[in-house]
């Protein structure tokens, strides 16, 4: 989950990296008062989780605190990338004489965090390393202890970075690294990292991504944000049918009826597990079909919640069918995700074998689970037909 | 004692009913709480009927025929 | 013959109480000539029994009891614990560990796979369903019951790699109803940090004899197909390799979180595109189908066997 910029500067902050004297504000007032509390030229961003703010007007520059709330007030109303902003953030206007890059992410094939640094900040760090790969420093650090200065010395120093500016930017660099695993964050950038005429750093920005398993250990941390515990921080915010499937996911703790997406099709689909759901999902659209969401159930579900999901989905408007499909099961029963549906189209007053385009969920218990779909009269296919063709024939019940 | 829902069907013979020991391990055995112990007295939870996982548990804890677990959609088959 | 695995394999069960452990116990006892699960651990139920096998309170406690080393632990421990109870598996001698659990934070991952690294032992997981030898043993719930597993899981020469467990089985059913039986098939995990990639356990399919031919199931997101394919480069293996993807629609939305934890599209080079035509390059045939798989893998080995 992503961190705005005005909670990732909190992190470094508390990090013990210096930072700017910011201001977080949700209107034009208090953006007046932080600009009369910095008591010079400021910057005004919104914050928004998207990128591109500075093309789309969403970063201003004011010389009077009149101006940043004048700045302030407009920025608050302006739509960026689909996102309305959260607040502004009210930024002393930084005189900085050189501007680096530090950054840690994971490498999922070294399996190691990866400390990287760049003597050329202040734009993308994939095109410097690309362009000047001489200008960016590397270096994986191990998680079973503490990172120790001299690795992230040692990641500087091969940019040619030395002197006072080596010995200053070396603890910012150690602290940005520990913090990355102590929050358990998939990204952590200060981008640019400043330095100021004196020879001080500061991070004038800052980019953080948390990984989404960790928040229940972070709690304390994201509280203290302000970082809502149902707050999703996708690319996007969710839609009314999205949450109402997180509801029914969450009401019962039996088995998974989960990452419900909402797509704008016919064809409603019942899909799991994580694995299946992708290649059916693929299978659906190759044979011209049209979704009206994605989904992953899983694990061991009640009946409970396979009806609650298959009546969200049947419920969803332009809905024609569903289909219910799964890769072979193991742990998940047949029998049971056949009652769950069958129940969904029953109290909706519909007929299963009209409104199931087709059942294909081969395993566990499928005996059982064939003789109740035989009993309502269900299409359903057994393992010797493929994801494939399941999928086929359901979008072919689909009026075109 | 009969009751029915979609999928599922339950009986419990009308001379235990009252088994308030019964009541209790049928309570304690069935996994979707599917009985409930009403002060000694059997009680039968219609709306977690249809969880019913055919586990056999609620046999196995009573006296040979005196619950009986149907399955509706198999032309009332007694599960055995 | 096959790889990690064996007849004579010796494991416990980690978290052996919880409800999917009790489980995945009963699977493993039950499958092939019956797992050798010599112990299980949950800390403080010392003592009782599940499905016969006796339940310690330490990993320490249970190789005791056995008398020698064990092989193996699967683990099923509550995220939180996890780290804990693999490190202890792995402090005890333990060289192979599968784990089932799931979310847990990658910080820990890494740790977990660092110190196995350092004591030579094979993490598998996690998020994983786990390892099987077909009509030999599985260690996992991989499968699922034994008459279930007995059906889509028979024994023969392609090795299967997968990043989700469900397709694991999907793709071994496949190719056992055309007649092609698997050597060993591992569920490899979900997750962006796992134990083992395809390119780690390829060596030791590579030196299985009965191994002729690899399938693996992927999904955008990660490098781990790159490493593949670099490997089967640089290493002029012998195995002929057949890919399904799933998740192609994603390239079209960037950001999103689909399927597993490991699958999230950020930047070109995770996309599927990218990792087709990377595989490509390798030599390594992407199926458009499942159902096209078994197919392609015997092309591919009557290929070999004619070059």
């Amino acid at each position: 989950m992503r961190l705005f910029e005005f909670e990732a500067r909190e992190v470094v902050k508390r990090a013990g990296i210096p930072v700017t004297d910011f201001g977080f504000a949700t209107s034009a007032d208090e953006a007046r008062k932080i600009a009369e509390r910095i008591g010079g030229p400021t910057v005004i961003k919104s914050q928004v989780l998207t990128g591109g703010r500075m093309k789309a007007g969403g970063v201003k520059f004011a010389d009077t605190p009149d101006e940043a709330a004048e700045h302030a007030e407009a920025i608050l109303k302006l739509e960026i990338g689909g996102h309305m902003p959260r607040g502004v953030l009210v930024d002393p206007k930084a005189e900085v004489k050189q501007e680096y890059y530090a950054g840690v992410v994971w490498d999922g094939i070294r399996k190691q965090p990866v400390m990287l640094f760049s003597d050329m900040g202040g734009i993308d760090i994939e095109q410097v390393a690309e362009e000047h790969p001489d200008h960016v420093g590397r270096g994986h650090f191990s998680t079973l202890q503490p990172v120790s200065e001299y690795q992230a010395k040692q990641v500087i120093a091969q940019t040619g970075v030395t002197g006072s500016a080596l010995t200053r930017m070396t603890p910012i660099l150690t602290r940005l690294a520990r913090l990355f695993v102590e929050r358990d964050m998939t990204l952590a950038e200060i981008n640019p990292l400043g330095e100021t005429a004196e020879g001080h750093f500061i991070a004038l920005d800052a980019h953080m991504d948390m990984e989404n398993e960790a928040r229940p250990r972070q709690n304390a941390l994201l509280a203290d944000l302000g970082v809502g515990g149902e707050e999703t921080r996708q690319a996007r915010e969710p839609t009314p049918f999205e949450l109402a499937g997180e509801e029914v996911d969450s009401q019962d703790h039996r088995g998974v009826a989960g990452n419900v997406t909402e797509f704008d099709g016919n064809l409603g689909l019942v899909i799991g597990a994580g694995g299946g759901s992708l290649t059916l999902f693929d299978a659906v659209r190759a044979h011209g079909g049209k979704p009206a969401n994605y989904c992953e159930i899983g694990g061991n579900p009640s009946v409970a919640k396979a009806c609650g999901l298959a009546k969200l989905v049947l419920q969803k408007p332009g809905v024609d069918k569903i289909a219910v499909m799964m890769s072979i099961v193991s742990n998940t029963r047949v029998d049971i995700v056949a009652r769950g549906v069958i129940k969904a189209c029953i109290e909706l007053g519909m007929d299963p074998a009209e409104k199931i385009a087709i059942f294909r969920i081969p395993g566990a218990w499928e005996e059982e689970g064939f003789k109740i779909l035989e009993r309502y009269g269900v299409e359903y296919a057994d393992r010797s037909v493929s994801m494939h063709e399941a999928a086929r024939r359901a979008v072919e019940k689909i009026p075109a | 004692m009969r009751q029915d829902a979609l999928f599922i069907g339950v009986e419990v013979g009308d001379e235990f009913v009252d088994d308030a020991e019964l009541a209790a391990k049928l309570e304690a055995a069935c996994p979707v709480d599917i009985y409930a112990n009403d002060s000694g007295r059997v009680e039968i939870v219609e709306k977690n009927l249809d969880e019913c996982i055919l586990c056999r548990l609620c046999m196995d804890a009573s006296p040979p025929g005196a619950v009986k677990v149907i399955k509706l959609y198999e032309d009332g088959a007694v599960l055995q | 013959m096959s790889i990690l695995l064996s007849s004579e394999t010796t494991f416990i069960v980690q978290g052996i109480t919880g409800r999917e452990a009790v489980n995945l116990t009963r699977e493993c006892l039950d499958y092939g000539a019956g797992a050798k699960v010599v112990g299980g651990v949950t800390p403080g139920r010392k003592g009782r029994e599940v499905h016969g096998v006796p339940v310690f309170d330490t990993v320490a406690q249970a190789v005791e009891h056995h008398g020698s080393p064990i092989d193996g632990s699967v683990v099923t421990v509550p995220p939180a614990f996890t780290k804990d109870a693999v490190l202890e598996a792995i402090a005890n001698g333990i060289k192979i560990v599968v784990i089932v659990t799931e979310r847990i934070p990658r910080s820990d991952v890494a740790q977990m796979v660092e110190f196995a690294a350092a004591h030579e032992a094979r993490i598998i997981g996690p998020n994983c369903l786990g390892i099987i030898v077909p009509d030999v043993i599985k260690m996992g719930g991989i499968g699922g019951p034994a008459k279930d597993a007995a059906k889509a899981y028979s024994p023969g020469s392609v090795g299967v790699i997968s990043r989700s467990g469900g397709m694991t089985t999907e793709m071994s059913s496949t190719l056992t109803a055309a007649g092609l039986g698997q050597s060993t098939a591992v569920s490899i995990g979900g997750d962006a940090i796992i134990g083992q990639s395809y390119a780690e356990l390829m060596p030791l399919f590579e030196a299985d004899e009965e191994t002729e031919a690899i399938v693996i199931y992927t999904e955008p997101g990660g490098r781990m197909e790159a490493e593949l394919a670099r490997w089967v480069t640089e290493n002029n293996s012998r195995l002929p390799i057949v890919a399904f993807m799933a998740g192609r629609f994603m390239d079209e939305m960037p950001g999103m979180s689909f399927g597993h934890a490991g699958t999230i599209v950020e930047g070109k080079e995770d996309t599927a595109t990218e990792k087709i035509a990377r595989l490509a390059e390798a030599g390594i045939v992407v199926a458009e189908e499942i159902s096209q798989i078994p197919d392609l893998v015997r092309e591919k080995i009557a290929e070999r066997a004619a070059a």
